[in-house]
């Protein structure tokens, strides 16, 4: 395996906790983690697309999914990959309670923080899982 | 004479995280919903083609369904016709933007000022798409045209968007077998 972790998330459309999904992989792999993620659109594993399916089988994943059907994590094992951290969004959020996201299109200010929470704790799995301890 | 549901136009957007135009896409199919159509469109995320159950795959069985993809690779056109139905229409942000001249799309977690006319432009022609199969309604819900789809004692399968696809029947490696009640 190489050391850049593959990030997937839902990004369901149907609810405020998909784009929580989404919001979180962006600032995962683009402002605390750039160097050591690598972001995989679920779309891709939907079509079987072949560089994705080796991006997956050659990388661990992390899947970030917003309601129980957990359709990422789902998809990347059912096209080779391995699961490493596994997170439903529901269950962070009980413990950010009084960050409660809204709106789908355009986050509110709550969800955003929800985002940047959950971004920070993956951040510090991906550190674990690349060896990498403090992250410069 | 009962009530029967109502016939949706269903829209599937790839989302594409990778790519501005994945954003765009999302966000075009998602001011549709909203703002534009809200009374005869409905959504499904792509991925429950897969991960979800049969009432799911048959969505674009029931409504006549629109995809938009941002890039040329057409995941949610080609994924959509693998696991539910042939889409009635699908769309290529990158394609149409061009067409329309746009400009340079960049951004994909915050859209330039050329993906938010990306947006627009989509949704608009999205939002034409819808009027042609299932007819034109204004947003308090009045019916211009109607087209009604006659699933009698048609269910409906929940679906973790919200939205409910009535069905009856599941096929089953290519077989139709009855639902329970």
């Amino acid at each position: 395996m190489t050391c850049r972790v593959a990030v997937i998330p839902c990004s369901g459309i149907g609810k405020a906790l998909g784009s929580v999904t989404r919001e979180a992989a962006y600032e995962l792999c683009d402002n605390l983690r750039p160097d050591r993620t690598q972001l995989v659109a679920l779309s891709k594993l939907v079509l079987g697309e072949e560089q994705a399916r080796e991006r997956i089988q050659n990388s661990p994943a992390v899947t970030i999914d917003g309601c129980k059907q957990m359709c990422a994590a789902k998809l990347v094992r059912h096209s080779g990959g391995t699961v490493v951290r596994e997170i439903a969004v529901f269950e962070v959020f009980r413990r950010y309670k009084e960050l409660k996201p809204e709106g789908i299109a355009e986050l509110n200010e709550e969800g955003k923080q929800l985002a940047r929470a959950l971004a920070g704790e993956i951040a510090a799995d991906v550190d674990e899982i690349t060896k990498g301890g403090a992250h410069a | 004479m009962p009530d029967l549901p109502q016939r949706k136009a269903g829209i599937v957007a790839c989302s594409g995280e990778e790519l501005p135009e994945g954003t765009v896409a999302r966000l075009a199919a998602l001011k549709v919903l909203h703002e534009l159509r809200p009374g005869n469109t409905v959504t499904i995320c792509l991925p429950l083609f897969l991960a979800g159950g049969e009432g799911d795959r048959a969505f674009a069985r029931f409504h006549p369904t629109i995809t938009v993809d941002g890039c040329e690779l057409r995941c949610a056109a080609r994924g959509t016709e693998m696991y539910s139905g042939k889409p009635a229409a699908s769309i290529v942000v990158k394609q149409l933007a061009a067409a329309q001249g746009v400009g340079v799309i960049e951004g994909r977690r915050s859209l330039n000022d050329a993906g938010k006319r990306a947006v627009d432009v989509t949704a608009q022609r999205l939002a034409e798409l819808v009027d042609r199969f299932v007819g034109k309604r204004d947003t308090r819900g009045a019916t211009t045209e109607l087209v009604v789809l006659q699933p009698s004692g048609a269910k409906v399968a929940a679906c973790s968007c919200g939205t409910g696809v009535p069905t009856k029947t599941a096929l089953i490696d290519g077989k139709p077998v009855e639902g329970k009640e």
